[in-house]
């Protein structure tokens, strides 16, 4: 019977990546951080998880989604410092903003989130205007996802693609590429010199 | 395994949802629960197993099995109770408030010897506490919390995939020792999201019920005469061997015999069944043990910290050392006997998300320092607290 | 014939429901003037003559005197937990639908602590025939007042007479949705015994009250303490309104001798029984699955 054994292997330092995804309901946080999560775990070879915040408090109010990805197996499951901050809305980034590690990468959903004003190194995109032009703003989940993975590479696109075919509903896969897309490739454009 | 029909016809989906999925704590143990051929499922929701029900709801109908939600928790104990006596495999699923109210059944079934699944998903407690954080508080109601005496196995998860094997596990060893059995998980581990390799079906073991050596009729069947092993056959309501269960102390005969003789053989047996057998069923996972002279001793998600910190302690230098129990009951004390011979410990660590329960377990078999780390719950004990006492 | 042969002719082998009695559970707890025997032997004909095979019947219980009943019936018979016997038996029921599946057991036990699983198993319609066997008190532990004690009387738990209204337990059944709803007393064990007779062919939530005398528990405290006191009451009170539009006015009281006590068929109306949702083919392990089970088991030890 298998058991998830804790690897009995020399100490090494490996490279483990925090992300937190966070908005409000409906915005599709847990869908982007499953598919996140997913991309790494089961198409990367890398290993991941994937918590999030749960009950009351995670209805109305800003919510999380946590995913850390690793090269060995995971530990403590929980964010300690996230490389990686999201925010989709004004409430998660006051709450989650100062949480992020310094010289770690700051997104932002620019229409719905003013940061402060010396809070300078952020990206944002206007990820609920883009999902509107491609045709349903339920998508800008994944154009953050998309311009995430653009930004940091943390997993890679083709697996991103794989973990959105195997989760969505069928009718809705190229969408949900098209969003990918749109996400991904505006980040490539701002990152090339 | 196979899995009697009453057509040939498919089901419309297969029981074992074989592949490499990205899984939800709590839905790798329904998606083990099918797999290991549940046939019932009686239960009551109660954050944070509600998943476990859900899933069920969804999945057990379309594979031919039955899911009930029960008017409570009472009921949902002893509906399970009474399909496993039908011939079924039959599970709940709840947490520290509901897993309270099954107690009395609990007792019931160990008692009748009637192979159950119990999952509970720890909560912060006592009473309704935090119910949608975790807690580790439960494990000493897990092997107490019936009145009376008896034996029990209780599994404690430590990821998705082992909420998985686990599982499987738990329906194997109530059926192979006809007891109550328990998947002790904590909130952190049902809601926790990683790969789960489910294998294919030919893959998992199904054990069966030891059973009457003889058709019904043929000669006079005891179903509470134990075999060597202490466990007696058993037979189904329906089978023709016109059984009688009852709670009240009984003979082999399953009638009651209210006399101090009866009681005290029935009783030493109920526990010897598994204190004696404890060796083929208690399981554990040890990590840099041999030369280690701190030992942190941990179970369900703590157990991750604990493993991070012990990781991160050998990096420092220090000869630190994890002992994850994977059964906590029958609790490994022989082997941490074993390890205190070896003669490099010098001192315990046990981190858990109550105020020291399995400590006692620890302090119980060893005279060397036991030091708690502990929570009260709603959160989990990070490596940093662990590390630190580790370093001390 | 003489009078001798006669009288040999007159001696048999057997009792006619010898068959159904675990004789080596006898001779059995239950007081001398006590009801719960003549309701077992009307359970036991019932089984008989239900057409079913006896194996094919299956008999719960919970706690109390009433309790015990599955103790001396000889089908697969389960003894639970104070209350549990419903929930239990459905559980039995919904993973075997084939099994005729009766819980016997007492009023306290059936409608105080186990009240909660009798409203909803009533509401479900869960395929189990109940035989409530009220005895108006606690009678095993030593006459302590149930929620079905009259006003007034006396019990070792109400020494100044009870202040609480008797639950009416065949209108609670009926409010709650069972699909028959009868109520007997022991002095009428024909109508009892047709009475069980008709929920075996019933797939859905039968309820017979069954009215009995405790003359130990209930009896002595409240003027029916003679074997026959309470007898005497049912022979010459009790009325049968079959299919009595309104049952709700038509509570019991014993001791209270001016009033009539109404018995009856009360409700006969099937409707669809309770059953999960089943979409696949049923995977259970029914007795001959077992038996196929088991066979293999033997055959592979004969192999060894």
């Amino acid at each position: 019977m298998m058991m998830s054994a804790m690897p009995d292997t020399t100490v090494t330092k490996t490279k483990t990546t925090q992300v937190r995804i966070s908005g409000f309901g409906g915005q599709g946080i847990v869908l982007a951080g499953m598919l996140l999560g997913k991309a790494a775990s089961l198409y990367d070879g890398k290993e991941a998880v994937f918590t999030q915040a749960y009950g009351p408090e995670a209805r109305g109010g800003a919510s999380n989604a946590d995913v850390i990805v690793s090269d060995t197996p995971i530990g403590y499951p929980l964010l300690t410092r996230p490389d990686v901050v999201v925010a989709m809305f004004q409430e998660a980034y006051a709450r989650f903003r100062p949480g992020l590690r310094e010289g770690g990468t700051l997104i932002i959903e620019s229409d719905l989130v003013h940061p402060a004003e010396d809070d300078t190194a952020f990206h944002g995109i206007a990820a609920s205007k883009i999902a509107e032009e491609l045709g349903r703003r339920i998508v800008a989940n994944v154009v953050v996802l998309g311009y995430l993975v653009g930004l940091t590479d943390v997993v890679s696109r083709k697996s991103v693609e794989r973990a959105i075919e195997t989760t969505v509903k069928p009718g809705t896969i190229d969408l949900n590429f098209e969003a990918f897309a749109a996400g991904y490739d505006r980040a490539r454009q701002e990152l090339r010199p | 395994m196979t899995t009697e029909t009453d057509s040939a016809a498919p089901p419309l989906e297969p029981r074992v949802d074989t592949g490499t999925h990205f899984m939800l704590g709590d839905h790798a143990v329904a998606e083990a629960a099918l797999a290991a051929d549940l046939d019932f499922f009686g239960g009551y929701p109660i954050t944070p197993s509600t998943e476990i029900a859900e899933r069920l709801a969804h999945r057990l109908p379309r594979v031919g099995g039955k899911f009930v939600q029960m008017e409570d928790e009472l009921g949902s104990m002893a509906s399970i109770i009474g399909a496993s006596l039908a011939g079924g495999r039959a599970m709940t699923a709840t947490s520290g408030p509901g897993f309270s109210l099954m107690m009395e059944n609990i007792g019931l079934a160990a008692m009748m010897e009637v192979p159950v699944v119990v999952v509970d998903v720890m909560r912060a407690s006592p009473s309704t506490g935090l119910p949608t954080m975790l807690g580790q508080a439960d494990v000493l109601q897990a092997r107490w919390g019936s009145h009376g005496d008896y034996g029990i196995i209780a599994y404690s998860p430590a990821s998705p995939q082992e909420c998985f094997s686990l599982t499987i596990m738990a329906f194997n060893a109530a059926d192979r020792y006809r007891v109550p059995v328990f998947l002790m998980m904590d909130e952190a581990v049902a809601h926790m999201t990683e790969r789960v390799v489910i294998p294919p079906a030919s893959e998992i073991v199904r054990v069966e019920r030891k059973g009457p050596d003889k058709p019904p009729g043929e000669e006079r069947f005891l179903p509470f005469k134990p075999g060597e092993d202490l466990v007696p056959p058993m037979a189904h309501a329906g089978e023709g061997y016109k059984v009688h269960f009852t709670g009240l102390t009984h003979d082999e005969r399953g009638y009651p015999a209210l006399n101090v003789p009866t009681h005290e053989s029935l009783v030493r047996r109920l526990v010897d069944k598994i204190r004696l057998n404890a060796d083929k069923i208690k399981m554990y996972n040890e990590y840099l043990v041999n030369d280690a002279e701190v030992m942190v001793v941990s179970f369900g998600s703590t157990s991750r910290s604990a493993f991070s910190a012990v990781h991160e302690a050998r990096a420092r230098g220090i000869k630190a050392g994890h002992l994850r129990l994977i059964t906590i009951w029958p609790f490994p004390e022989s082997r941490i006997r074993r390890i205190i011979k070896m003669g490099n410990v010098k001192k315990f660590i046990v981190p858990e998300i109550n105020l020291g329960q399995m400590r006692r377990e620890v302090e119980r078999v060893t005279s060397l320092p036991v030091i708690g780390i502990n929570s009260a719950g709603g959160r989990m004990i990070t490596p940093d607290e662990i590390l630190e006492v580790i370093a001390k | 014939m003489s009078a001798v042969a006669a009288q040999k002719e007159k001696v048999v082998a057997g009792h006619p429901i010898d068959q159904m009695l675990r004789h080596d559970r006898l001779p059995h707890i239950l007081c001398p003037g006590c009801g719960i025997g003549p309701v077992v032997h009307c359970y036991a004909e019932s089984i008989l003559e239900s057409g079913r095979h006896e194996d094919e019947h299956v008999c719960v219980s919970g706690i109390g005197c009433s309790g015990r009943a599955a103790g001396y019936i000889n089908v697969d018979s389960y003894h639970t937990t104070h209350g549990r016997a419903i929930p239990f038996a459905l559980g039995i029921a919904v993973q075997n639908p084939e099994l005729v599946v009766t819980v016997i057991s007492g009023d306290g036990d059936l409608t105080a602590i186990g009240g909660n699983h009798f409203i909803h198993a009533a509401r479900r319609n869960v395929d189990l025939n109940i035989i409530c066997i009220n005895n108006f008190n606690y009678g095993m532990t030593g006459g302590q007042a149930a929620p079905t004690t009259p006003t007034g009387a006396t019990a070792s738990t109400t020494p100044y007479g009870n202040t609480e209204p008797a639950f009416n337990l065949s209108y609670l059944a009926r409010a709650v949705g069972a699909s028959f709803v009868a109520r007997w007393s022991i002095f009428h064990v024909r109508q009892l015994k047709e009475a069980i007779l008709r929920t075996m062919e019933i797939r859905g939530f039968t309820f017979i009250e069954v009215l009995s005398p405790c003359p130990t528990g209930f009896g002595r405290a409240n003027k029916l303490s003679r074997g026959l006191s309470m007898m005497e009451a049912f022979r010459d009170r009790c009325q049968v309104e079959n299919g009595a539009p309104q049952i709700g006015p038509l509570t019991v009281d014993i001791t209270d001798t001016s009033k009539p006590i109404v018995l009856g068929n009360f409700l006969d109306e099937e409707r669809e029984p309770y059953g999960p949702v089943v979409m696949g083919p049923v995977t259970k392990r029914g007795p001959a699955e077992w038996a196929a089970v088991r066979k293999t088991r033997y055959d592979d030890e004969r192999h060894a």
